[in-house]
């Protein structure tokens, strides 16, 4: 069983990191019925789970986003918001920075995660591939969700290459 | 207060909300897929009831408490340990049952449902009902069979949030012959 660093704690750390275990616990159970639910398990059935839990994750997305204090809202630059999701929204999801942040300058930025959460109670490697889009969907809404707050406008998708890896691709959309 | 030290608050805070914004969009979800309040009730108690199951394991592991001898002490450990650990709220347990196999937890505040206000059309609903699901799947997986249910809802204008706990009855560990 996959024990996290300092699960022993009962104190304020401790909370927080039982915290992160009912959101990892609901969320696996949220996949697993939004998936059940779906009378048309062929391929268009699998986007409209996708984007039911997508959806989902947005609006969690917009609602953490407007929680945030005033003044990190006073960006001055794109790359300064992508840069605070990947540190500062990632740690308070996920209790972790995002690994590393790419970016063409044009408006594309992938995030990378070496070790992502949400999959690492999946066996690691390439048996759960096909499962893995089911277990990122949510996770690209609240992104997508937390960059509008933000007032960015964006398309947010994920790809794996090997669990527990994972990509996440933001392409900003320009109106 | 400095900015550097509201951002350390704005993340902590970030990270508790995250359940209870999730469980929120879930049962709006929910809302829209079933007809009903009670098919939802009962999808909130399923899905609990999965998650408890599980989550059992992970309470056992970080807290370190041992057998419970009897109900009463289990109704402490969950007020007391689990429910603090999970939600960092701490239950009152009250109204016992001259049997000593029903009691009551009172929550003064439910974290649930800090953002939300109930939409007419949803007087049936009882949103919290997950709660109850994951009390009945982690104590089945300690040998107990136990009923809970929400009988007062601060969202429905109770004054306060009151799960009834009852004991039905120890379960056996029922192993199939020949298996180990």
């Amino acid at each position: 069983m996959r024990t996290r660093g300092a699960g022993r704690l009962l104190g304020g750390e401790g909370r927080r990191m039982a915290d992160a275990v009912l959101f990892e616990f609901l969320h696996t159970e949220m996949v697993a019925e939004l998936w059940a639910q779906d009378p048309d398990p062929g391929p268009g059935g699998q986007k409209m789970s996708l984007s039911v839990l997508e959806g989902m994750g947005f609006r969690v997305g917009q609602a953490l986003g407007e929680r945030l204090p005033r003044e990190t809202l006073a960006f001055r630059e794109e790359l300064d918001v992508l840069k605070f999701l990947c540190k500062d929204v990632w740690a308070a999801v996920f209790q972790k920075q995002m690994d590393s942040l790419r970016t063409n300058h044009q408006g594309t930025y992938v995030l990378q995660d070496h070790s992502f959460p949400l999959l690492i109670r999946m066996a690691s490697g390439l048996q759960y591939l096909e499962e893995a889009p089911k277990f990122l969907a949510f996770t690209c809404g609240l992104l997508r969700g937390t960059l509008s707050t933000l007032g960015i406008k964006s398309l947010v998708t994920a790809s794996v290459a090997a669990l527990p890896a994972c990509k996440f691709q933001v392409v900003i959309q320009r109106s | 207060m400095s900015r550097q030290a509201n951002r350390g608050t704005e993340s902590k805070k970030m990270s508790s909300e995250l359940f209870t914004l999730t469980y929120g969009a879930l049962v709006t979800q929910l809302c829209k897929d079933y007809e009903n309040d009670e098919d939802v009730n009962k999808q909130l108690d399923k899905m609990g009831y999965n998650i408890g199951v599980r989550l059992i394991e992970d309470f056992l592991a970080r807290s370190n408490v041992g057998r419970c001898h009897d109900f009463r002490e289990t109704a402490d450990v969950i007020a007391k340990v689990a429910f603090k650990m999970y939600l960092g709220v701490t239950p009152s347990i009250t109204n016992w049952s001259p049997a000593g196999d029903e009691f009551s937890l009172i929550l003064e505040n439910n974290p649930l449902v800090d953002f939300v206000e109930l939409p007419d059309n949803h007087s049936s609903l009882i949103y919290s009902n997950l709660l109850c699901g994951v009390l009945r799947g982690a104590l089945e997986m300690v040998q107990m069979a136990v009923e809970a249910k929400f009988v007062q809802d601060t969202l429905k204008g109770d004054g306060v949030t009151e799960i009834r706990m009852r004991f039905i009855r120890r379960i056996e560990d029922n192993l199939p012959a020949g298996e180990e």
